[in-house]
């Protein structure tokens, strides 16, 4: 119990509040509608459904003031970076931004639909009283219109043939209730989880029709984070105008055939240049290259390290833009300036606060390992320049791949580092542990050959490579052995079903004895 | 956007349409609406959208990812065979579904729903995408080689004893030329 405390209380926290809130403005309107006097003619018209229409109108309009806030990356990186002085379990919750987000999503939809069930009602029955389907009273209630001391009670005013179908695409409010919902239904089916893996564009771009449902609400509410969202967009658009320099670009077409292992994947590095760009470890930038699409923004971790007087990106192949940008760097002549870039950025994630902990594990598992270049490298230069902020003391690193060839440009940096702490006799600051997921037959006999070598055949490095998937209780345990009375950061970035198990670990290895080990787990989201 | 499979978010949006229009059928009945004929097509219709898109389409580029408990639908939904494969039949399927739902106010979002799925799934069929079934896959295991059946009898040749005891103290005598190449270039 202690251990979920340390891993989930501040979260469990927000969202107790967050429901809280939610719940009291339901029952708060209910009541005001379904006992307020001044609604009690309306009532005889409508029942309880006014109550029921209204109630959900206040949860919605209180949260579609909150949905914009988690996107607001910028916003986000401002709070991070004034939260420095507070606990790093504060800062961790900006990391669950997009959780968030879904989270007010479902109770918008929610809320929608029971805003939309007891509108129905109310629009049938105004319609009858209006028709004279009921008793004198509402017939009479009805008939009340806009004159010099009385003002109308049923929004429907004329008698001729009505039909609530043809109310509601005649007056305003009716038209935009139905406009914005479907709006907001369009967003919903673009938003599942299969569409924005697979098509993230169509979800993108469907996904700005909360303009759309925005301009329906009920403006006060919503002017304040529509403002802000709006900063945010426009400073996107002014980081884009800025000038961006190459500084050097390398393309990796790796087919190598000196050994067996190794497998063909297109990796490409860009060193860019921007004046005033300044970054931590481990974030992220939006890059935008109007040769290829005027209006596609896309987020790639950084691998460079703030101590370099340029940042680098490492872009993979994985879908069309990426397959677009590159073809065109690999048809550039020598030492030419590659195509225009917008850069949007930098924004934190939770790799900046790796340095916060004691004792740091790092877990990378293929492409996931970027953020960790950079975290790396930092440390090299660190190091270099005896840097007494450092406050950490140990790192842990494992990365897992499914191809040796993913190895090629993190190898280089990670015999650098071997060889920086050979000279310093520094062994104990680093131990990294490289796991090949996807080993067969072939690699296995091809490392039996090549057993009694000093450095590993695979990656050149002293570490020698472990073979199948890590054993992490074994690993949990000899951490814990190592560094008792610690607290211990744990970074991944990787799969989902990776973070759960490294969650749950994180959670039965904790002790909330301050003597023992304590593990925090925080987890990039891509 | 090359790569798009349209049909996807067809089918997703479609499936929406068909709780939606469910939904607006229920409240139509059980209200006692003006016009609840038009509600009580609602639910069949909406039943039977959910039903005929329950089941996802095989991508055809990447892994597809079933619907939990989607087999039994799937088959159902195969054994019509062109009229459900042929996404032209499905858009114009909708289409038609759609309208009488346009009649009555709580049916009429999804009217519009199933009416903009079916012009998502129109999209798709000009694109020449159609619905395959997502059906379990059975491993064929690659036969084992004879080879591994009859173990050698005798042991590797070794040269003689003498050259043996040669071999610990001398290496550089010992080594000898190799006919083909050892090594993998």
């Amino acid at each position: 119990m202690g251990n979920k405390i340390v891993n989930y209380g501040v979260p469990s926290f927000i969202i107790v509040v967050w429901m809280g809130i939610n719940i009291f403005l339901f029952v708060w309107y209910y009541l005001f509608y379904d006992r307020g006097d001044n609604f009690f003619y309306t009532r005889h018209l409508l029942g309880s459904a006014l109550a029921w229409a209204r109630a959900p109108a206040a949860v919605l309009n209180f949260n579609c003031m909150l949905i914009l806030l988690p996107v607001c990356r910028n916003l986000l990186s401002l709070i991070r970076g004034s939260l420095m002085c507070c606990s790093r379990t504060m800062r961790r919750q900006m990391d669950r931004n997009l959780t968030f987000h879904k989270l007010v999503a479902y109770m918008i939809a929610l809320m929608t639909a029971i805003h939309m069930v007891a509108h129905l009602l109310n629009v049938e029955w105004y319609n009858n009283s209006r028709q004279g389907v009921y008793d004198e009273l509402s017939t009479t209630l009805s008939d009340l219109a806009d004159m010099e001391n009385t003002t109308y009670l049923n929004p429907i005013r004329t008698t001729n043939l009505q039909i609530p179908l043809y109310f509601a695409f005649t007056s305003i409010a009716g038209l935009t209730g139905i406009i914005i919902t479907l709006a907001l239904i369009l967003m919903i089916t673009s938003s599942m989880e299969v569409i924005r893996r697979s098509y993230f564009e169509v979800f993108w771009y469907t996904h700005h029709l909360f303009v759309i449902f925005f301009a329906g609400l009920t403006w006060m509410w919503v002017l304040g984070p529509m403002i802000i969202y709006a900063a945010e967009r426009l400073l996107r658009l002014i980081r884009y105008v800025q000038n961006v320099q190459y500084r050097k670009v390398k393309c990796d077409n790796l087919v190598n055939l000196r050994c067996i292992v190794m497998r063909p994947s297109k990796v490409l590095e860009l060193q860019l240049v921007k004046k005033g760009f300044k970054m931590e470890v481990g974030q992220y930038i939006f890059l935008n290259c109007p040769a290829i699409s005027q209006l596609e923004w896309h987020p790639f971790t950084m691998t460079s390290a703030p101590e370099e007087d340029f940042f680098s990106v490492h872009i993979r192949s994985a879908g069309d833009w990426t397959d677009k940008l590159i073809e065109i760097m690999q048809k550039l002549p020598e030492g030419a300036q590659g195509p225009k870039m917008g850069v949007d950025g930098p924004f934190g994630t939770a790799s900046e606060d790796v340095f916060d902990y004691e004792v740091s594990m790092l877990v990378g598992a293929g492409i996931g390992v970027t953020p960790f270049a950079s975290i790396l490298k930092s440390i090299w230069y660190r190091f270099k320049d005896n840097d007494p902020k450092l406050r950490t003391r140990k790192i842990y690193f494992y990365w897992l791949c499914r191809e040796t060839h993913a190895f090629e440009w993190f190898a280089d940096l990670l015999q650098l580092l071997e060889k920086e702490m050979e000279q310093r006799g520094l062994w104990d600051f680093l131990t990294y542990k490289l796991f090949l997921t996807g080993w067969d037959q072939s690699h296995a006999d091809h490392v039996m050959v090549h057993f009694d070598e000093d450095t590993d055949v695979v990656t050149g490095l002293k570490q020698k490579t472990h073979y199948g998937r890590p054993s992490w209780d074994k690993e949990f345990e000899q951490v814990r052995r190592d560094n008792p009375a610690s607290v211990v950061g744990m970074f991944l970035c990787g799969p989902a079903a990776l973070a759960n198990v490294l969650e749950k670990k994180c959670g039965k290895y904790s002790d909330v004895d301050p003597r023992r080990t304590k593990f925090y787990f925080n987890k990039e989201n891509f | 956007m090359g790569k798009i499979e349209w049909a996807m978010w067809a089918n997703e949006q479609a499936l929406a349409s068909g709780l939606i229009l469910l939904a607006g059928g229920i409240v139509g009945v059980a209200g006692q609406f003006r016009g609840w004929e038009f509600a009580a097509y609602a639910v069949a219709a909406g039943v039977f959208v959910c039903l005929l898109e329950y089941p996802r389409s095989k991508r055809a580029k990447g892994t597809s990812v079933e619907r939990s408990g989607q087999y039994c639908f799937t088959v159902c939904v195969k054994a019509f065979g062109p009229l459900t494969r042929n996404y032209y039949v499905r858009a114009f399927l909708h289409a038609a579904i759609c309208v009488p739902g346009g009649f009555m106010l709580a049916t009429v979002l999804g009217c519009v729903c199933l009416g903009i799925a079916s012009l998502i799934y129109l999209a798709a069929a000009i694109r020449g995408e159609h619905w395959e079934p997502i059906l379990p896959r059975k491993d064929v295991r690659k036969p084992v080689a004879e080879s591994i059946k009859n173990p050698p009898q005798n042991p590797p040749p070794r040269p003689p004893p003498e050259t043996r005891r040669k071999q610990a103290k001398d290496l550089e005598g010992a080594a000898y030329d190799n006919p083909s190449s050892v090594t993998d270039d």
